[in-house]
């Protein structure tokens, strides 16, 4: 299939369906969700408003879906979509919005706006309307295995460091082993410390697992760019990998859309139910943590509060788990405004931070973080997911902030009983 | 024919004393809302006036307008009325009947032509022929159109002759149409009623006798004197709506304290009379007093409005049944809209074709 | 045709054609909102869509994110709106007579002075939401044709029964011939314009709670 705005409007009349056509036919225009996107508060640009990003697949649902749109159609009333709306549209769909979802729980008609966005996307690509940033990304996914580039040689690296560290060993390959640990692009390439830091909570807590060699990359590029074919083919890899190790468990990364393409959108995208479980990293933790299987010994003082990812949290559910994590290890954690469901994002899920054009507004909506953080007198952000880690740090950078920011997984690792000699680390 | 003598001297003879007769002025000048002062000058008209020949036409009706008029006990200021005027033909009230009945009839016609006054009560068919109501061979129609010839005015009385009334209710099976639908060039004036108030109906005619003219009308040709407000701008139960009190049944608390009839089907607010005020049975009460609602009959097409015992605010036809309809017919548009709809959505999903890195990168 | 013809025309044919195109409208939008359906997910449930969905059914009526002063100012006035219109539809007793004649049942007034308030607030939350539609510019943007026509069409029952009640500039039989026809208008647009939302918003938010749900979330 080649790319165009005939593709892209037969995917849009493709992915409408009975949510949408609700969701569109309850929108009473009242703006509510502008206040609960992080892009309209921080700009005070009305495009910006969530439902209005939608515009040109609402334009699609009321000419093909309601009786008097295929009316006006047939008659020929009505302006079809063109493909310059598309690429004025491309921008409002992928640069303003990173999937969060908080318009979502926002709308008091109930209309779940970014699972309309995310719907929406699939069409746009088809169309040719993708931002080039999140193309590459995902041409790099397909072709050399990660967005970021790395591979098994890089990943092969990090381990070998991470058994010398730990003096462990990272089990590689094991068929049969009960959990398949996936990581995410960033934890290979920047945040390896994770590979030490669940070797050891494995190690102590005696989880049998595994990672492996052909299925160990989460990031999923293709449910950012909005693609089911391509989202599916990178997914395929790490399924293929689950059913040849036979493991029980596939776990998610501290990577927000690399546990909404594994957990929630996996099984659909290769049609078909997986014959493993899927579990993320923290919830497996805290599983661990209530058999007591997880020990820690040492806390740390310093002054914390902790970042909800929103793929984590407010689309995923895990809002007590790193809580419940957190309280072993950080006595002085502290709640930012909005924290749990209604937290707001990094500003770049959703693709944005692949997505270079979108940077300066990205920074621009960091001011929400800072606002949230400056609220706060922590010094530490915990967070659960390395894209956020990322945008944290980066934003930090640009707004000259010194907060330090750490890895859940990792922070646990450092405290744990009977190990002393990671904790340096 | 003898020329018609004064209403004094009439008056004189049945021993009616002036007194009686100024009290009956000022009672018509009350009802008609004209000032006090015209009391008088109505009793000098009146009894200077003299009596003008009354030609008094009855079609589809029941009667019950004549007995409005004379069901009254002695004496009464309605009664008066047939001092006033020269009744010279009504089939019910005159003695003569057959062929002298109808002479007289065209004797009035003929010696009073263009000064008479025709009265009608009941409607007048039309369809097949106007067959449904005949008198002496001859249709409704066109006696109407003949009596209507050389009249001065035409006085429509009760809501048949006024507006159709009952038998013009659907579905009309006699084809009842309103005098006014007939005559179209002479002045007519509606009073409506089933049956109407007497002392409108002789207001009516002492402002005609008085002013040599017919009283000034509303939209629908009935005199604003009476017709001007409606039952519940002026019922004594008017504070119990604006209170939102109403008597859900006939034999409630609501109903025993005298609340509202609202609800009960109560058509007061849409209907313009003077019952509230002028009452009936020589004053001694209107419906509303005996705790039933009104039932809008000085409206056109009263039986028309639904039941009586709906209220206002409900609806005057079966909107269930439609709406039990509309339902299945929705779901069954529904359903077959859904199914073109996926279908629509397979086809594109069978001719759809995978998207790959290649199409990315736009070659 | 005269004044009472028109009245009964409006009480009678008028009101069933209205009540057709509403009930047929409606019947066939929800239905067909329900049919288009979705593909059920394959991916291992946490919790339950059905609690998730009726929960969210429920519980969005009375969410209250942290709003800026414009976010607070629709929401106010958008509850002052919906609670007023319907204290006013639900509990006139005039009202639940007319329920009582279509459906056979009936529940108790309110007062009349309650009524009044009702009324009035609701009417004067919709003249200040429209107001806020011209000026706020998230709400332009947004807003075509169709919000300001169901805005009219909304406002009209509300002024006109207003009026009724206290036969304000007009005879009782012209206000209320008024006040039924402008109820007919609202009937027979709101299947095909926004004003859907009366009903589709439950189906909306049984979706969007479903989701969440599905994936085990607490909202």
């Amino acid at each position: 299939m080649s790319t165009s705005l005939q593709s892209g409007i037969a995917s849009f009349i493709g992915q409408i369906d009975g949510p949408i056509a609700s969701f569109f036919t309850s929108c009473v225009h009242c703006g509510l969700c502008a206040d609960s996107c992080l892009f309209y508060t921080e700009t005070q640009n009305p495009k910006y408003t969530p439902i209005y990003k939608l515009e040109p697949l609402r334009r699609v649902w009321q000419q093909e879906y309601t009786f008097w749109g295929k009316l006006m159609k047939k008659a020929g009333l009505s302006k079809p979509v063109s493909d310059e709306e598309l690429a004025e549209w491309e921008p409002l769909v992928y640069d303003s919005c990173t999937l969060c979802g908080r318009c979502s729980l926002a709308c008091p008609v109930g209309n779940d706006i970014v699972y309309m966005v995310r719907k929406m996307r699939e069409g746009m690509v088809a169309s040719g309307h993708a931002p080039e940033g999140l193309k590459g990304a995902t041409q790099r996914a397909i072709e050399l295995g990660s967005p970021m580039g790395v591979n098994i040689n890089t990943l092969r690296a990090q381990i070998k460091h991470a058994e010398k560290e730990t003096g462990l060993t990272v089990p590689m390959d094991v068929e049969g082993a009960d959990y398949m640990m996936v990581l995410s692009s960033a934890e290979v390439a920047e945040y390896n410390d994770i590979i030490g830091a669940v070797t050891r909570i494995f190690h102590q807590a005696g989880v049998s697992w595994t990672i492996a060699s052909d299925g160990f990359e989460g990031t999923n590029s293709g449910i950012q760019i909005g693609s089911s074919d391509l989202a599916a083919e990178l997914l395929g890899r790490i399924v293929r990998a689950a059913e040849r190790l036979k493991v029980k468990y596939v776990i998610s990364p501290e990577c927000g859309h690399a546990y909404t393409a594994l957990r929630w959108e996996g099984p659909n995208l290769i049609g078909r139910p997986y014959p493993f479980k899927v579990i993320h990293i923290i919830e497996l933790l805290d599983q661990l943590r209530s058999e007591g299987r997880l020990k820690t010994d040492s806390v740390d003082e310093t002054r914390m509060t902790f970042h909800d990812p929103c793929q984590m949290v407010r689309r995923g559910g895990m809002v007590e788990q790193p809580r419940k994590l957190l309280n072993m290890v950080a006595p002085n954690f502290v709640e930012m405004p909005d924290p749990g469901l209604q937290n707001w994002c990094c500003g770049g899920g959703g693709g944005v931070s692949a997505n270079e054009r979108a940077q300066p507004l990205r920074i621009k909506a960091f001011n929400r973080k800072k606002a949230q953080l400056d609220a706060t007198d922590a010094t530490t952000i915990v967070s659960a997911c390395s894209n956020c880690r990322t945008m944290l740090l980066d934003g930090l950078e640009h707004n000259h902030m010194p907060h330090e920011v750490v890895g859940l997984t990792e922070l646990i690792a450092e405290h744990l009983a009977d190990d002393k000699q990671g904790s340096a680390s | 024919m003898k020329e018609h003598e004064t209403l004094e001297q009439r008056l004189g003879e049945q021993g009616v004393s002036r007194r009686a007769f100024l009290k009956f002025c000022a009672a018509l000048a009350t009802m008609m809302a004209l000032p006090p002062s015209s009391a008088g000058a109505i009793a000098a008209a009146l009894s200077q006036a003299k009596r003008p020949s009354v030609i008094w036409l009855s079609f589809q009706e029941c009667t019950g307008c004549t007995e409005s008029l004379t069901r009254s006990h002695s004496p009464t200021l309605e009664s008066l009325i047939f001092d006033m005027i020269s009744l010279d033909y009504h089939h019910t009230l005159q003695a003569a009947s057959g062929h002298a009945a109808e002479q007289a009839r065209d004797e009035a016609m003929k010696a009073f032509y263009g000064k008479y006054l025709l009265l009608v009560d009941g409607s007048i068919p039309l369809k097949d022929g106007g067959v449904y109501s005949t008198i002496a061979g001859r249709t409704n129609l066109d006696m109407l159109e003949e009596a209507a010839k050389g009249a001065a005015a035409i006085v429509a009385v009760g809501s048949c002759a006024a507006f159709g009334g009952l038998p013009n209710a659907q579905p009309n099976p006699t084809g009842a149409v309103a005098v006014s639908d007939i005559v179209r060039d002479k002045p007519i004036v509606n009073i409506s009623g089933c049956p109407p108030i007497p002392s409108v109906i002789t207001g009516v005619l002492a402002h005609y006798l008085t002013f040599g003219e017919l009283p000034a009308l509303d939209e629908l040709g009935r005199p604003k004197a009476f017709y001007g407000e409606t039952i519940h701008d002026r019922c004594y139960r008017r504070p119990f709506y604006d209170q939102g009190k109403f008597a859900k049944t006939f034999d409630d608390e609501g109903a025993r304290n005298g609340w509202c009839l609202y609800e009960l089907g109560c058509k007061g607010p849409t209907t313009h009379n003077a019952c509230a005020t002028t009452k009936w049975n020589g004053g001694a009460g209107f419906p509303i007093e005996a705790g039933h609602g009104c039932i809008g009959c000085s409206e056109p097409k009263f039986w028309d409005a639904g039941s009586f015992y709906t209220p206002l605010s409900a609806p005057a036809a079966d909107v269930a049944a439609v709406a039990q309809v509309s339902m299945i017919a929705g779901a069954g548009a529904a359903v077959a809209m859904g199914a073109l709809d996926r279908a629509k959505k397979q086809k594109l999903q069978q001719s759809r074709e995978k998207l790959t890195v290649a199409d990315l990168k736009g070659d | 045709m005269d004044a009472q013809e028109l009245l009964i025309w409006v009480r009678g044919t008028g009101l069933q054609i209205a009540a057709a195109v509403f009930v047929l409208g409606m019947s066939y939008r929800m239905l067909h909102l329900l049919l288009i359906g979705r593909k059920k997910s394959l991916a291992e449930a946490r919790g339950s869509e059905w609690a998730g969905g009726l929960r969210t059914m429920w519980q969005r009526n009375f969410v209250l994110p942290r709003l800026s002063p414009r976010g607070r100012f629709t929401f106010v006035a958008g509850y002052v709106f919906h609670l007023g219109f319907f204290v006013t539809l639900f509990f006139l007793s005039q009202h639940i007579a007319l329920f009582r004649a279509v459906f056979g049942f009936g529940w108790p007034a309110l007062p009349r002075g309650a009524i009044d308030i009702s009324a009035v607030l609701a009417l004067a939350a919709m003249v200040a939401l429209l107001a806020h539609r011209l000026v706020d510019p998230v709400k332009r943007l947004l807003s075509d044709y169709q919000d300001y026509l169901t805005w009219a069409l909304s406002f009209l029952p509300l002024l006109t029964g207003f009026m009724l009640l206290r036969e304000i500039a007009f005879e009782y039989v012209t206000l209320l011939t008024l006040h039924i026809a402008s109820v007919e208008l609202l009937l027979i647009a709101a299947p095909f314009t926004n004003l859907a939302h009366m009903f589709s918003t439950f189906i909306s938010r049984w979706y969007n709670g479903a989701v969440m749900g599905f994936k085990g979330i607490q909202t």
